[in-house]
């Protein structure tokens, strides 16, 4: 096949589609995973720890 | 500060400055007759200059080993100095240009340097690169180390970073007054400043990587992604849109690796994630931290920030071609820039909302505390600014909108409403914790540099939204005859109030900025006092048993 403007065209409007969508509904379930929860909620909770040195 | 260096890393910093003193020689040397060899003298004297610090405290001895227990904020603090030094500086010329907009004979100064053309750039890159990149690379320092509670790997890396961006925006600047330009927006600097802030860049993002390797925190806090994705995309946006070739090695000039159409799609795919990864996912990197901490309520919700960080890093990807509208540029692309650029509006108010929802519950706060104040004042500006960015997108709205003033105020909107306010909110957070104080020298003066920041920026916006959709009224409207009826001077003349209130309004913001550097530098100074007021007032602060950390 020629790789021509309109190829490159088509290939975007297709599967550029779908790779977003994708990309979306990963990213969706990685944040809303129940198994991921735990670790989210110690992360926005640590940060306001008033302990200002480095962790052993 | 040297001291604080091994003496192993004394020695490196020697032998850098050294080759970089020879490659500022070198380029003194081929670039003779041509600008070039100006920046290399500049280069030259800069590593010799630097070289002499060093020098000054080569023999002392080896920094304790308690330092290993504490964060590493030395460049931190001269960042923020940096930061707020390029802020005056940057909006002083911001002024001045505004200035001669609206009285074209100030040019009181004749010579080419002191011309808008020239000194524009200066304004952009110094309030952008020199005011917002010196103070995303200080408080990325701070984030970093705190949210992974580990200490920067080592200490020459961080400096090499901060210096060597600073050499960076030197270079620039010194460029532009020489009309020294590659004439593409935030792109400026020619091609061997280029090449040098890669190196720079690449040591930045190495010390990122190297630092979370050694976290102690099991999952990577949101402020770092945006932070990583502020690091990581500039690189990859940088390399793309400076492919060029220099006439010489001896020359400054160079010519794109790209024409045409394809160059203005390159450069507006680079200026437009400029925007967004510059200007956008740093300083939200900054908000999700310091609003929280400053509020001392976690983020309101943790899940909604992770996908509206996938949203903004995948679809800002796209929008570039919202600057091209009615250009060569083919109609599907335009299109595409103008539907990724009104999608963007959901993850970019899923930041602003997640940031307001946030202070929820501490509204008294925010009324009490100026510095809590600017953060707000900042999440309702991004919020404002990017339903404007993605209106303004849309092709129909764009044919009103471009090349006039509204562009003008939008970019404000964004960089004064948004930047600078969660900057300097940040910055007051920061500063008391760097230098081991309670608070601020003054309270009451955050209180005034509030009041003159929104005043300033208000002003600002309102002037060039007015004279925007004047401008771009006079110029599609038609008389009887199917002629325009306005010549371009006639819009001109009908700009002069607007400018005269713009000068006006960025006047009083650059007034906030020289409030809030007397204010840093009188903290210092009351941290300075306190310490020599200490019976031992030599004690390295890690060296006492119980050195309040910073924060209490």
């Amino acid at each position: 096949m020629e790789i021509d403007h309109n190829s490159v065209v088509a290939f975007a409007k297709s599967w550029g589609l779908f790779y977003l969508i994708l990309l979306a509904a990963g990213v969706v379930v990685y944040a809303l995973w129940p198994g991921n929860r735990k670790r989210f909620d110690r992360a926005k909770k640590s940060i306001l720890d008033k302990d200002d040195r480095p962790g052993d | 500060m040297i001291s604080g260096l091994t003496v192993s890393e004394r020695h490196l910093a020697l032998f850098v400055l050294g080759a970089l003193a020879l490659t500022g020689l070198a380029m003194a040397v081929a670039g003779r007759g041509d600008p070039l060899a100006v920046h290399g003298y500049i280069v030259l004297v800069f590593s010799l200059g630097l070289g002499f610090v060093v020098l000054s405290a080569l023999f002392d001895p080896e920094p304790p080993e308690e330092r290993l227990s504490e964060y590493y904020d030395d460049p931190t603090r001269a960042g923020i100095i940096l930061s707020l030094a390029w802020a005056v500086a940057g909006m002083f010329v911001g002024v001045w240009v505004a200035a001669l907009l609206a009285w074209p004979e100030l040019t009181f100064v004749d010579s080419a340097w002191a011309s808008f053309g020239r000194l524009r750039p200066v304004h952009t890159s110094g309030v952008i690169f020199g005011f917002g990149g010196n103070a995303l690379i200080a408080t990325s320092f701070h984030v970093l180390q705190r949210t992974c509670r580990a200490r920067l790997p080592g200490q020459f890396a961080p400096w090499f970073v901060l210096i060597g961006y600073n050499l960076f925006c030197l270079i620039a600047a010194t460029g532009y007054l020489m009309g020294m330009t590659q004439s593409k927006e935030y792109a400026e600097p020619e091609w061997y400043a280029d090449i040098w802030l890669v190196v720079v860049w690449v040591v930045y993002f190495l010390i990122y990587i190297r630092t979370l390797q050694r976290r102690k925190e099991p999952h990577i806090y949101v402020a770092n992604w945006y932070y990583m994705a502020f690091i990581l995309v500039v690189a990859v946006l940088h390399i793309v849109n400076n492919l060029a070739v220099p006439v010489s090695f001896g020359h400054a000039k160079s010519y794109s690796l790209f024409s045409g159409v394809q160059d203005a799609m390159t450069q507006w795919w680079y200026g437009h994630n400029a925007v967004a990864f510059f200007l956008t996912a740093g300083f939200l990197g900054m908000m999700y931290y310091y609003l929280p901490k400053r509020a001392e309520r976690p983020i309101f919700s943790y899940r909604l920030s992770i996908i509206s960080f996938w949203g903004i890093t995948f679809m800002y990807m796209w929008a570039g071609a919202h600057h091209l509208h009615y250009t060569a540029l083919p109609q599907w692309v335009q299109t595409l820039g103008m539907t990724f650029s009104i999608v963007l509006l959901v993850p970019s108010w899923a930041s602003a909302g997640n940031a307001l929802a946030t202070l929820n519950g501490a509204w008294h706060k925010v009324r009490d505390d100026a510095t809590l104040r600017f953060m707000m004042v900042a999440a309702v500006f991004y919020g404002l600014s990017t339903f404007e960015g993605s209106f303004m997108a849309i092709r129909a709205v764009n044919s009103l909108s471009h090349y006039t003033d509204w562009t003008v105020g939008h970019v404000h909107a964004g960089a004064l409403g948004w930047v600078a306010m969660i900057t300097f909110g940040s910055l007051y957070a920061l500063v008391p914790w760097m230098w081991k104080q309670e608070r601020m020298y003054s309270p009451k003066l955050i209180e005034v540099h509030f009041w003159l920041a929104l005043a300033g920026t208000v002003v600002y916006v309102f002037a060039m939204w007015n004279s925007g959709i004047i401008q771009g009224l006079m110029w599609r409207t038609y008389n009887d005859s199917g002629t325009l009826a306005y010549s371009f001077i006639d819009s001109l003349v009908a700009m002069h109030p607007y400018y005269i209130a713009r000068a006006f309004g960025g006047l009083l913001f650059l007034a906030g900025a020289v409030v809030c550097s007397f204010n840093v530098w009188m903290t210092i100074r009351m941290a300075r006092r306190a310490r020599a007021a200490e019976p031992a007032g030599d004690v390295p602060l890690y060296g006492k048993a119980g050195a309040a950390p910073a924060g209490e």
